[in-house]
């Protein structure tokens, strides 16, 4: 099955739970990533209930600072 | 042209042979008054370039004094400035600018406590977060949320940048992309992780534009959508993000209806 992870095509053996696909697809610190799913946001609680099926298409949403203090 | 002089004709008049600005929109920007909380790698480009086209109050919120290790990007301060208020050598350089520009400044670092009277200061019409940190970007987002103001989110870090413009009851806020903060330490700042000179040219001008279309009402902002630019590979990309139905402060129950300081982050990356 096909995924899209941040608009680009991810094969997967198999359906992963977000958690999984988080560590499969290399995420940053995915302990602190928003993710979207079909445009839909997923509570982390929910991260390990929730599997993507193919054709999904998931966002991983990083924190970035940068800039200056305020 | 009502009330533009013959010089202002000639200083924007590629503004005004624009169909979305002429006289009247190029009257708007300078009516129009911005916020620039941190004058640093996306604040410095946002100012220049809201100087140079002519918004009438810019006010600079920044606390820190030039460093030399600032000016691979923070373009508003020049060598022989280090040392000096960042508030001040912004002023400098855009009354050099652009005289029609009156610059108000903030010595401080936004509060809980003092970001309403910053953004009341002046009536402030939009606000642009310049700001390196967590805790001063979401006390910004919150109080843009209480106090209904439209305001850009901006991030850069290494080759990397995001942005997103809110505009109160019409869009997410970041609070809904981002509910709560990274705890200390957990993200770096361009301080810990390094950023290419330019991240911030790029999105802090991409800022500007918004609070230019904000005022000017053209175009379609950069509400609900997060833009994220990666350098390396020179990809936008443009993802829509929808409204938090459980956002702590924009939804119809909110359970942040005051400001709070946030903790604010240690360096422990070797800074």
């Amino acid at each position: 099955m096909i995924v899209k992870v941040n608009g680009e095509n991810l094969e997967l053996e198999k359906s992963l739970n977000v958690t999984d696909l988080l560590i499969v697809a290399k995420a940053e610190q995915p302990e602190y990533v928003t993710v979207q799913l079909n445009g839909e946001f997923v509570e982390h609680e929910d991260f390990a209930k929730i599997f993507v099926n193919d054709g999904d298409e998931i966002e991983f949403l990083y924190f970035m600072g940068g800039g200056q203090l305020g | 042209m009502d009330n533009l002089t013959n010089e202002q004709l000639e200083r924007y008049s590629r503004h005004i042979i624009l169909e979305q600005v002429g006289g009247i929109g190029q009257k708007k920007i300078l009516d129009a008054k911005v916020l620039i909380i941190g004058t640093g790698g996306l604040g410095a480009p946002a100012a220049m370039y809201l100087a140079a086209a002519g918004v009438g109050h810019i006010g600079l919120v920044d606390y820190d004094t030039v460093d030399l290790s600032n000016l691979q990007r923070q373009i508003i301060h020049q060598t022989k400035d280090i040392g000096k208020a960042k508030i001040e050598s912004g002023r400098e350089t855009i009354n050099e600018m652009n005289p029609d520009v009156q610059v108000h400044t903030y010595s401080e670092q936004v509060t809980a406590s003092n970001i309403r009277d910053i953004i009341n200061d002046q009536n402030y019409d939009f606000i642009i977060d310049g700001t390196d940190n967590f805790p001063a970007k979401f006390l910004i987002n919150d109080a843009c949320v209480l106090l209904k103001k439209a305001y850009s989110h901006a991030g850069i870090i290494r080759f990397q940048g995001q942005t997103m413009t809110y505009v109160p009851d019409k869009s997410p806020c970041y609070r809904c992309v981002f509910p709560t903060m990274p705890p200390k330490d957990a993200v770096p700042t361009c301080r810990q992780a390094g950023v290419l000179g330019v991240m911030g040219g790029v999105i802090g001008t991409i800022q500007a534009t918004e609070a230019l279309k904000y005022v000017l009402g053209v175009g379609e902002l950069l509400t609900g959508y997060l833009l994220t630019y990666d350098a390396l590979t020179m990809t936008f990309r443009k993802i829509k993000i929808p409204r938090n139905k459980k956002c702590a402060v924009c939804s119809k129950n909110p359970t942040i209806t005051e400001l709070i300081d946030y903790e604010q982050p240690t360096c422990s990356f070797g800074a």
